[in-house]
């Protein structure tokens, strides 16, 4: 599904080097999950795989299905089937989360060449899906995210998801401000996505969310670079012993 | 002499020639308004920001036609038509001037009465209008406007009246000036849309009397050539409310003045105003609102967006005179600047004699939200598409004044209209 070959990147606007070959392969229908210290590049590897400003890539290659995604804008990336779920979502004041959702998901069919969704079949699937996220009728009205508590903005953040049916979906610390209830509920979205079309990489620094989705693999990323890559048990050894031993190994 | 005082006096002499009826007297003291004043120049203060000369030189600058086809504004709308061709009344293409509880007749037949409802009006609200700040483009117009319509409203006026200007001479020159006036309790929406000329000098008077309502919304097209100034006058009476909103697309140079006088307890003031500009643009708001009694309220929201050298001016202020106690004022211009060549120049002038009032004013300039272009990229949302929709959001909170919801989103599906067409060149 997702292909990244010794990928280097550095920040556009300072000589700094962020990403210092990053290789990972996830398979179609796998969760793999990132963990590591604050600095070492987690959500910059989130960030470049999506397409946002600011970064150059310096080095090697990430492919989605084998196609090149990093000469793509990041409207196309999201429309070949790749989704970031945003540790800080944007707040979007004047755009109803309605029209927002709609306008996403029929540009995505319009660049996949599908015909858009009516008004009508369009609301009939975001009720269905808003009610497992327990996503009332007030949030989708509102303007996208304005208001929206933390865990309101998270649970905005997997409807889209479940709306857009990504391939390969991102998730940047999506348990970050969410108490244990509403991380229950992510979670419990997250996992009704799961299939054998569908892959995930789980960006966290805690090995609480990774109790609720359940990894196949779990990599360990420090100063740019992934330094282990292991089973769920991996998460078990640095919420036990922090990531000092971890590190000290690859001194 | 200077040249342009001496175009000045030619402009002047030849207007002296234009009266007859009960018009003369408004005409004859309009031009000697004029006279005392002098046309405006960009030295003036009032100007600062926007340069008069095309706007007052005796030649009219050529405008191309816009031959685009776009789907006219208000089309969808039952209303009642009165089409204006280059600044001459069309007959054949109006409606017939007839609606319950509305009298409507065409300034130029009215002007030849020895009486008219329309004479303590017609030219009063301006000349009451040009202290303490001169506003003489709006004197040369009531002094020489050859047409324009003069609308009574005796009740519940069941739909909009609709002024259509159209534009087919590349160097007409419209002066249209029209006088409304709205008895107790009246109500009446009247809508102004097209281009009118390759220059337009409009003049509408409104009187709004005690508990009356009053609603205009404006389009002023995406022809890019067209020259305008237009001036709105009104006077509100006790509990009445005025509410103006204007959109613009485009346009070399605009400048829509606005001067109301709260002079009745309790009414309700509200001007605002959309506009996008593109390249060659120019626009200017300019409006002035005295409160002169108790518990009124008004409302200033002007939003621009601007790019490719595009400039917008506002100014704006709220005079509060004494004993005009629980005034409520609010005013509020922002502008979103697409690139760095574009340009926003404000004004916002509080004047305030009376000890109990709030009045808040604020202005901003601002770029478009890059973090909120990116998360509607990651979406999916091209970049075009992504952009329009932040700015209609941006512009919204203008849209939101007009009440009227048919025209409101009439204005917001036109709006989308242009901005896609915009984005595609």
């Amino acid at each position: 599904m997702l292909d990244i070959k010794n990928l280097a990147v550095s920040l556009e606007e300072e000589e700094k080097q962020i990403l210092k070959g990053v290789d990972l392969k996830i398979g179609a229908g796998e969760v793999h999950a990132i963990m590591g210290p604050n600095g070492s590049g987690k959500s910059t590897l989130s960030y470049v795989l999506s397409g946002k400003d600011g970064y150059e890539v310096t080095g090697g290659s990430a492919e989605l299905e084998g196609e090149d995604i990093l000469e793509m804008e990041p409207e196309e990336r999201a429309a070949a089937g790749l989704f970031l779920a945003f540790q800080y979502p944007v707040e979007i004041p004047g755009v109803g989360n309605m029209t927002f959702l709609r306008t996403a998901v029929n540009a995505q069919r319009k660049a996949r060449g599908e015909d858009e969704l009516s008004a009508g079949d369009f609301l009939k699937v975001v009720r269905a899906k808003a009610k497992d996220l327990k996503i009332d009728a007030d949030m989708l009205k509102r303007p996208v995210n304005v208001g929206f508590s933390g865990g309101e903005k998270k649970r905005n953040e997997i409807l889209q998801m479940a709306m857009l049916e990504p391939k390969m979906c991102i998730l940047d610390e999506t348990d970050s401000g969410l108490d244990v209830d509403a991380m229950k509920l992510v979670s419990h979205g997250v996992n009704a996505l799961r299939d054998e079309g569908r892959s995930f990489l789980v960006i966290t620094h805690y090995q609480r969310l990774l109790d609720h989705i359940k990894p196949d693999v779990v990599h360990i990323m420090a100063d740019g670079k992934i330094i282990k890559t292991g089973g769920p048990e991996l998460a078990l050894e640095v919420e036990n012993n922090g990531y000092a031993d971890l590190l000290a190994e690859v001194a | 002499m200077s040249a342009d005082a001496a175009q000045t006096e030619n402009r002047l002499d030849a207007l002296a020639t234009l009266a007859t009826g009960w018009s003369a007297e408004a005409r004859a003291n309009a031009l000697a308004r004029l006279r005392e004043m002098g046309l405006p120049t960009k030295r003036d203060e009032y100007w600062k920001y926007t340069d008069p000369t095309t706007l007052a030189s005796e030649a009219v600058t050529e405008a191309a036609l816009y031959t685009e086809q776009d789907t006219p504004l208000f089309d969808d709308i039952d209303r009642l038509k009165i089409v204006f061709v280059d600044g001459v009344f069309d007959a054949a293409a109006s409606d017939d001037l007839s609606l319950e509880h509305v009298e409507i007749m065409r300034l130029s037949e009215a002007a030849a009465a020895d009486i008219h409802w329309a004479k303590p009006l017609y030219g009063v609200l301006e000349a009451n209008g040009q202290t303490p700040v001169a506003r003489p483009l709006a004197a040369l117009n009531t002094a020489m406007a050859e047409d324009g319509i003069l609308i009574r409203v005796t009740g519940k006026a069941s739909k909009p009246v609709s002024l259509i200007y159209k534009h087919l001479a590349t160097t007409s020159e419209a002066i249209l000036h029209h006088v409304v006036k709205l008895d107790e309790g009246a109500e009446l929406t009247l809508t102004e849309s097209g281009p009118a000329a390759a220059r337009f000098n409009k003049v509408l008077e409104v009187d709004v009397a005690d508990g009356a309502a009053f609603h205009h919304v404006r389009g002023q097209g995406r022809d890019h050539e067209r020259r305008a100034v237009t001036h709105t006058f009104a006077r509100l009476g006790k509990e009445s409310v005025f509410k103006s909103f204007t959109m613009t697309a485009n346009g070399v140079l605009t400048r829509n003045e606005c001067v109301i006088e709260l002079n009745g307890d309790d009414a309700h003031a509200t001007v605002a105003g959309a506009a996008v500009g593109d390249g060659v643009f120019h626009h200017d708001d300019t409006v002035f609102i005295t409160h002169d009694a108790l518990n009124c309220e008004s409302r200033q929201v002007f939003k621009k967006v601007l790019r490719n050298g595009a400039v917008g001016v506002f100014q704006g202020k709220i005079l509060v005179k004494e004993g005009a106690q629980k005034t409520d004022g609010y005013q509020i211009s922002q502008s979103l600047l697409l690139d760095e060549d574009s340009q926003f120049l404000a004004k916002p002038e509080l004047e305030i004699y009376a000890d109990d009032v709030a009045c808040s004013h604020g202005s901003t300039s601002g770029a478009i939200d890059e973090e909120a272009l990116f998360y509607l990229q990651s979406r999916g949302v091209p970049k075009d598409q992504a952009q329009d929709l932040l700015v209609l959001a941006f512009l919204g909170e203008a849209l939101d004044e007009v009440e009227d919801e048919t025209l409101s989103d009439s204005l917001r599906a036109q709006l989308e209209n242009w901005l896609s067409k915009r984005s595609h060149g």
